[in-house]
């Protein structure tokens, strides 16, 4: 058995094609995470579509991506195919964790997907509405008490820009952090939290069968298919996706950059990627060259800003 | 149709010639891959995860129930036979199983934690076909106050793996709760004696430390005693199979370690490992050999293994009622499902019945298969301890390098891996106990983490912690598990615990 697996990889490298470039993904989290996902579907797709023969993903976990982008930006310099998944998380977690390599280090290609957030209470709450919310916000910071994912992820981010858009003082904000949306997910319909904020993904099932309460989500769009106003249509001027791009090595020619964009503009366009979105309930937030970079740079001041606010970055 | 009638159809469509030979390819490949030091069940399925994408969905799930139970019986092997953990849940099948194997009876090691790895499975497999429901209601109760408390009991039990001697046992523990406290703290983002070494940030990783200790740790040691060392490890010393005694004293502790380890893995922030901690301080206490814990006890191999596998039973109940992913694995499994178009979730029982119970019926014969193919290959298995020493310790050190690279491919994993395995070495040649260094970087972070998550969301109210009645009663139970001793002592019974406390290793 295992000599026919290793004597058809050996097949599979020698059998190349000189013109389908064999990309190298590091997915820089554990296997299992969004960004692992986002990279075993990339693999699938760039093999199946035929734009790559050879996509190999490594992990390389840790510290909110920060771990796997340092490394790739220290060794896959000027190779032009090797690509590294990233997201706002990494945004986040450069900022707290004041990593010595930044996005600017590597060389951004393009947004991929974005995921709005859901802020949730359990059927039994008595909050109705995020009006009530804010209420209670208002009335005594404390005792809200926030379940979601990471410090100084986007869940965190998304609760510190409600509190501070409801004129709250958002270091006073009660967030309870957990790892991953499982457990976070289990605290809320357990009611040992007030309040849950996460990805919609999270929450879907729950919403849908009635044991979570949708309160808004945090995109500029209602969510098809729900019935909750998005953040601002409930009178709170905040907007935030989770979203989650793909980088190249730094030191590339501009025609490398040029080719590595254009293998994945090739990719977003494709059957199995568009099919792949629909299945993992990701939105297509597709974005590259200068619009991407512009958007980017935004992002990360936005995220600075409110992670000052929230005092985790001083 | 009827929770039965699914059932069978089920198990009809899985018994299938063609999807029994899927059920045997995913288990040669899990077991393969999971013999690996370092590579654990998450990792093993994620790497074969695009194997099983070719089949069609009942194809692929049996499969991949295959390898999911592959990989976790293939980390006990290596335990047993090479005192090397491929993964953190069975780190307490080292302690009594490697005793055995070297004492000469490794095949009935290896028998019991197969045989009670398959009715552990069974039964937790069936048990959450039925009672899944009401199980994850128990699971949600557990909030934040009722974790902490059942890290408490845990760390009151664990004591029980210290060895001879408490102190020493207490500063193994404390060395592991120290390394715990390295890296990001969870709740505030802030970084904790990480001294700006970025590979630091995110702590230290469980299975490096486990795998350093106990392979790379028992390299060195083996190696420094040279050719003068207590060389003589028979392979085999009667026969490869149980004996009659061995299965009168097993069949308990595999009910036993069923039921603590199922509902442990149900709860969101359980984790194998407790249940087997658990599992193993229930079996010490509970033998009518306590001479032989520490020396190999074959009740120490039977219960925690079959905690471990109930415990991955335990963990598919959040994520087909809930569709509340609780490890990596789960994570990956979940993934999985997406491929066909499923979201697990309260309403997957509704809504795609014959893909639930194809799941389940996979898993019950993945279970058989694991039997089927690991039992005949016990005697083989064995063989490898006549492998001569320099040879055998020459590949464990290969093969704990390989895994931990492929799990993490970073020069500084790979030092901290030698570094804790000169650790190791200085801790056996000291006489202090390894596996506490490890429960304690396991334990150290959960209890920890939901002490604070509790006191945060009553705003600093300590009384919190004892007004749930659960969380009371974990605490009551843990504080009778550290008295009663006491008292029994005290009442002039003390000699029979020490003579217990002398035997042990």
């Amino acid at each position: 058995m295992k000599h026919i697996i290793l004597a058809s990889l050996l097949a599979g490298a020698v059998a190349l094609p000189a013109a389908a470039a064999d990309y190298t993904l590091m997915a820089p989290a554990a296997p299992g995470g969004g960004w692992d996902q986002t990279a075993r579907s990339l693999q699938t797709a760039l093999q199946q579509e035929g734009i790559s023969k050879n996509v190999q993903v490594i992990n390389v976990p840790g510290a909110g991506g920060t771990i796997g982008l340092a490394q790739f930006a220290s060794q896959q310099k000027g190779k032009p195919n090797a690509l590294i998944v990233g997201g706002y998380v990494m945004v986040g977690a450069i900022l707290t964790n004041k990593a010595p390599v930044t996005l600017k280090d590597v060389t951004p290609i393009a947004r991929l997907t974005g995921e709005n957030e859901a802020i949730v209470v359990p059927a039994s709450s008595p909050l109705k509405t995020v009006a009530d919310l804010v209420a209670a916000l208002k009335k005594d910071p404390g005792s809200v008490s926030w379940g979601g994912g990471s410090a100084g992820g986007v869940d965190h981010i998304a609760a510190g820009l409600i509190a501070k858009a409801a004129g709250v003082d958002p270091t006073k904000i009660n967030y309870i952090a957990f790892s991953g949306g499982g457990e976070a997910l289990a605290a809320i319909l357990g009611s040992q939290v007030t309040v849950g904020i996460s990805g919609y993904g999270e929450f879907e099932s729950q919403i849908k069968s009635g044991t979570l309460r949708l309160l808004a989500t945090s995109g500029d769009t209602r969510i098809p298919g729900t019935d909750a106003p998005t953040l601002k249509e409930a009178g709170l001027d905040v907007a935030v996706q989770n979203w989650r791009m793909v980088a190249a090595a730094p030191g590339l020619t501009p025609e490398q950059k040029a080719a590595v964009t254009a293998d994945i503009q090739k990719l977003v366009t494709s059957k199995t990627w568009q099919e792949t979105l629909k299945t993992k309930g990701w939105q297509d937030t597709y974005l590259s060259g200068a619009d991407f970079d512009a958007q980017l740079a935004k992002d990360i001041s936005a995220t600075e800003t409110i992670l000052k606010d929230i005092g985790l970055v001083k | 149709m009827s929770t039965f009638e699914f059932l069978l159809q089920g198990l009809v469509i899985a018994a299938q010639p063609m999807n029994l030979f899927y059920a045997l390819i995913g288990v040669t490949l899990g077991t393969a891959v999971g013999v690996l030091p370092g590579i654990g069940p998450a990792l093993t399925v994620a790497l074969l995860l695009p194997v099983t994408y070719r089949l069609d969905a009942a194809g692929s799930l049996i499969m991949f129930a295959g390898i999911y139970y592959g990989g976790m019986y293939g980390g006990s092997t290596t335990s047993i036979l090479l005192n090397t953990p491929g993964e953190s849940a069975s780190i307490v099948t080292a302690l009594e199983g490697n005793k055995m194997a070297r004492a000469g009876r490794g095949g009935p090691a290896l028998a019991t934690a197969a045989i009670g790895s398959f009715v552990a499975g069974l039964i937790a497999t069936i048990g959450l076909a039925f009672i899944a429901p009401y199980i994850v209601k128990l699971a949600l109760v557990f909030g934040p106050r009722e974790y902490f408390a059942l890290m408490v009991l845990a760390f009151v039990t664990v004591s029980s793996a210290f060895g001879d001697s408490t102190l020493r046992g207490l500063t193994a523990l404390f060395v592991g709760l120290f390394l715990s406290t390295i890296g990001i703290d969870q709740l505030t983002g802030q970084t904790r004696l990480a001294f700006g070494v970025p590979d630091l940030l995110d702590g230290i990783e469980v299975t490096t430390l486990a795998v350093a200790m106990f392979a790379i740790g028992e390299t060195l040691f083996i190696a420094a005693q040279g050719l003068q060392g207590p060389d003589k490890v028979e392979a085999v010393k009667g026969s490869v199979w149980m004996n009659r005694a061995d299965w009168a004293r097993s069949w308990k502790p595999w009910l036993r370690g069923t039921v603590i380890g199922f509902p442990i893995g149900a709860m969101p922030a359980g984790g194998a490992e407790i249940g087997t901690f658990l599992s193993y301080a229930a079996e010490k206490r509970l033998t009518k050999h306590p001479e032989e814990f520490g020396n190999g006890a074959i009740e120490g191999v039977a219960g925690p293994e079959a905690a471990n596998n109930a415990s991955a039973a335990g963990t598919l109940v959040p994520l087909l009622t809930l569709g509340l992913p609780t490890t990596a694995t789960a994570a990956i499994m979940l993934a999985g499902f997406q491929q066909y178009g499923l979201q697990p979730g309260p309403l997957l029982f509704a809504t795609n019945p014959q893909l639930v119970w194809g799941l389940i019926a996979s898993l019950l014969i993945a279970n058989f298969m694991l039997l089927v193919l690991n039992l005949p290959m016990i005697g083989l298995w064995v063989r490898l301890l006549t492998i001569p020493k320099p040879w055998l310790y020459a590949g464990i050190l290969l093969f704990a390098t390989l895994g931990t690279i492929g799990a993490n491919p970073s020069v500084f994993e790979l030092g901290m891996l030698l570094g804790f395995g000169v650790l190791g070495y200085g801790m056996r040649v000291f006489g202090y106990p390894i596996a506490p260094v490890v429960v304690g970087l396991i334990l150290g972070p959960l209890a920890e983490q939901q002490l604070r998550r509790a006191l945060a969301i009553s705003q600093g109210d300590f009384t919190v912690l004892f007004t749930s009645p659960i969380a009371a009663g974990l605490l009551i139970v843990a504080a009778l598990a550290l008295i009663v001793p006491l008292v029994l002592r005290a009442r002039g019974r003390g000699e029979v615990l020490s003579q217990m406390a002398a035997n042990e290793d």
